[in-house]
């Protein structure tokens, strides 16, 4: 895969992240209250400093702490485009970015296309905010490449603009507010591999191979697989656009074709929903691993009941309302870091209830 | 009264034999491709992954059984799948937010999917809409008032109504999951309707000549409406098998299922052009369709060429349809 500008410098703390998190053995949370204007190669290492201090059992959040008065941005509008509003994770980002919006005094702008499949709406929707000429723009990119004439254009208006979620292919955002997805896939397939005794057949189910959230995770759980469990055999990883039904259904295709199957990872919510359904349909609870991403109510019913051994949180509100206030930031001039890393969590039975694991848990 | 027109007897016979034969290319095509995967691919002859076919078909079999009526009325509905997550959404909320007893939250459904019929039929008989533009609106309209009622949040039925999945998914009958039974009963009470009743007849009319048929005393608008509305009560029903399939009514879904079900009516026989168009038919196509994608699954074929093949076989589908007209006039 092609690598960026924008993304080598995240994949270089990635990689240093796994080779520390490989000789670690203790997870750190990086100190609070750092400053928020930290130059771009510092911050670099802050955030690599910070990700390389994950362990298994998560991601630490980068130093990046935000405004905590709107300056020249109070009053103005800051449009938010995301990749839709039907799934739960959306909402919750909504919450976040609007809430903290609120709190700041600017005003928000949020929408997304019906599905994450809608790239040229999405795209529309970019277009049209940018000619209500917003302070800022905040976007979550369906498709990391095609959206690089309307960023150009945001450009050339000054209006800067804020990747969150899934980065975009340019150097024109001047930050990217997102989870280290490749770090937490990673952390995925080693739980995957644990309990399935590092060995045995696994199956992927993502939700889109042309989203940066689709190709990191799927990526970063086969690089991960690759390198450190050479005895477990991974399928080609099948796409279920992250409809419960379609993912249902490759489930159990995946399912009839290779009856020794050990394990399934979904990639999103919707495609862990179809795995779970697909196990319930065949009888299969329990008998082999499901590990998920995202929370909502029934993975969070099937953590608790153990049907799903686990899953991986990100802190949804945490990109609503970091990506708020890096709009506000670069609306007042200051200089961000490359990433703002919101961090992530494996969390399962045994932590489900921890008051750190429910705060970034959505229903 | 005038008896129902029906077109000169012997174009009829021949419609009826045009259409048993693509019946039949359907049905041939359908049981070569299980051969061939059968043979061809690993683990594909088993009777779990039969039964998975059977469970995944069930879905498109009910939305594909509404349409026919509407496609051989010379219509077209594109309303079908957001409408049908409409309709489990309305489904959920009357059953779970609400916490009525699962009977009415059924009824709710039907109601919901018959509510957005009336409309597309008034729509397209009343205000003289083309159907594929009525439809294309409500396809929104329904889109996002899923959303609105929803508040863009799945339902989920299990606390409330602990037995709604397990009745739709309960293997009962030959191990087979009752989800299936209800789309073939659907078939069943569809094809009596097509064929035994004057609304069959009237659907066929309209179909091929809708003029004839409004001048010899039929009211025409009101047939087609009624036509609309039993393609919404399906959709009604494709609402409860999905939300059963998933025990939640999901607002984010549903848009693309309307493609899958008028691919399986085409395929089957029903002709977009009107007047053409059988429940066996629709019900081998459907089948057709699923067998396709879950053989092209097993057998590993990446996502890419999966559509590519399935959209293949439905061009060439119309076209062994086009053809046969062809050679019939």
């Amino acid at each position: 895969m092609k690598l960026t500008r924008l993304t080598s410098l995240a994949a270089g703390s990635m990689a240093l992240a796994l080779v520390a998190s490989a000789c670690s053995s203790s997870a750190t949370t990086a100190p609070a209250g750092a400053p928020a204007s930290a130059a771009a190669p510092a911050s670099a290492a802050a955030s690599a400093a910070a990700s390389a201090a994950a362990s298994a059992a998560g991601g630490a959040a980068s130093a990046y702490t935000g405004p905590t008065d709107a300056g020249t941005a109070k009053g103005k509008t800051i449009a938010i485009i995301s990749k839709g509003e039907q799934h739960q994770f959306w909402q919750a980002v909504k919450k976040g970015a609007l809430d903290e919006a609120a709190k700041l005094g600017v005003t928000a702008t949020y929408q997304g296309p019906a599905t994450e499949s809608e790239i040229d709406k999405q795209l529309t929707m970019l277009q049209t905010a940018l000619s209500n000429n917003p302070a800022a723009v905040c976007f979550a990119a369906l498709d990391s490449k095609a959206a690089g004439a309307l960023l150009q254009q945001a450009k050339d208006a000054n209006i800067p603009v804020i990747g969150f979620d899934s980065g975009v292919d340019s150097t024109i955002p001047v930050t990217t507010v997102a989870t280290d997805n490749t770090a937490a896939a990673a952390v995925a397939a080693d739980h995957m591999a644990s309990l399935i005794g590092n060995a045995g057949t696994v199956g992927v189910v993502v939700h889109d191979q042309t989203s940066q959230t689709g190709i990191t995770r799927r990526d970063g759980f086969l690089a991960q697989m690759a390198a450190k469990y050479p005895n477990i055999k991974v399928l080609p990883p099948q796409y279920g656009a992250g409809d419960a039904v379609k993912s249902a259904d490759i489930a159990k295709a995946m399912m009839t074709a290779n009856p020794d199957l050990k394990g399934f990872f979904g990639a999103n919510e919707g495609s862990i929903k179809g795995v779970l359904n697909a196990l319930k349909e065949t009888g299969n609870e329990g008998k082999i691993v499901a590990i998920g991403y995202d929370s909502g109510q029934q993975q969070i019913d099937a953590i608790t009941s153990g049907v799903e051994a686990g899953a991986i949180t990100q802190n949804p509100i945490g990109i609503g309302s970091k990506c708020v206030d890096a709009a506000i930031d670069a609306i007042n001039g200051k200089t961000l870091p490359k990433t703002i890393d919101t961090g992530f969590a494996w969390f399962d039975k045994t932590n489900i209830n921890d008051p750190a694991i429910q705060a970034v848990l959505y229903k | 009264m005038q008896s129902t027109p029906a077109p000169a007897p012997s174009r009829a016979q021949s419609i009826m034999k045009g259409e048993s034969i693509q019946r039949l290319l359907a049905l041939g095509a359908l049981v070569i491709l299980l051969v061939f995967f059968s043979i061809t691919v690993p683990h594909f002859a088993s009777t779990n992954n039969y039964i998975d076919i059977l469970t995944a078909t069930a879905v498109n079999g009910v939305l594909a059984t509404g349409v026919t009526f509407v496609i051989i009325t010379g219509g077209i509905d594109l309303s079908l799948g957001t409408a049908m997550t409409f309709t489990s959404v309305a489904m959920g909320l009357v059953s779970v937010n609400l916490g009525l007893p699962l009977p009415i939250g059924l009824l709710a459904a039907f109601a919901a999917g018959a509510l957005v019929g009336l409309t597309n039929g008034f729509l397209i008989a009343k205000l003289k809409l083309p159907p594929f533009i009525a439809t294309l609106g409500m396809l929104y309209v329904t889109l996002g008032m899923a959303q609105v009622l929803s508040d863009v949040h799945p339902i989920y039925f299990e606390a409330v109504q602990p037995s709604f999945q397990q009745f739709f998914m309960d293997k009962m009958v030959f191990g087979i999951p009752n989800i299936v039974w209800v789309m073939l009963g659907g078939a069943t009470v569809a094809w009596i309707l097509l064929n035994r009743t004057i609304l069959g007849r009237y659907t066929f009319a309209l179909g091929s000549n809708e003029e004839a048929t409004r001048l010899s005393g039929v009211n025409t608008d009101r047939w087609k409406i009624i036509v609309y509305i039993v393609d919404g009560l399906f959709v009604g029903l494709a609402g409860i098998v999905i939300a059963s399939r998933m025990n939640s009514a999901q607002p984010g879904l549903g848009m693309g299922y309307e493609l899958d079900a008028i691919a399986a009516a085409v395929i089957g026989g029903t002709s977009l052009s009107g007047g053409e168009g059988s429940i066996v038919g629709t019900i081998i196509g459907a089948f057709l369709i699923s067998t396709l994608r879950i053989g092209l699954s097993v057998a590993g074929v990446p996502d890419q060429w999966k559509s590519v093949i399935t959209g293949l076989v439905v061009i060439g589908a119309v076209y062994l349809d086009i053809m046969r007209r062809r050679s019939r006039a």
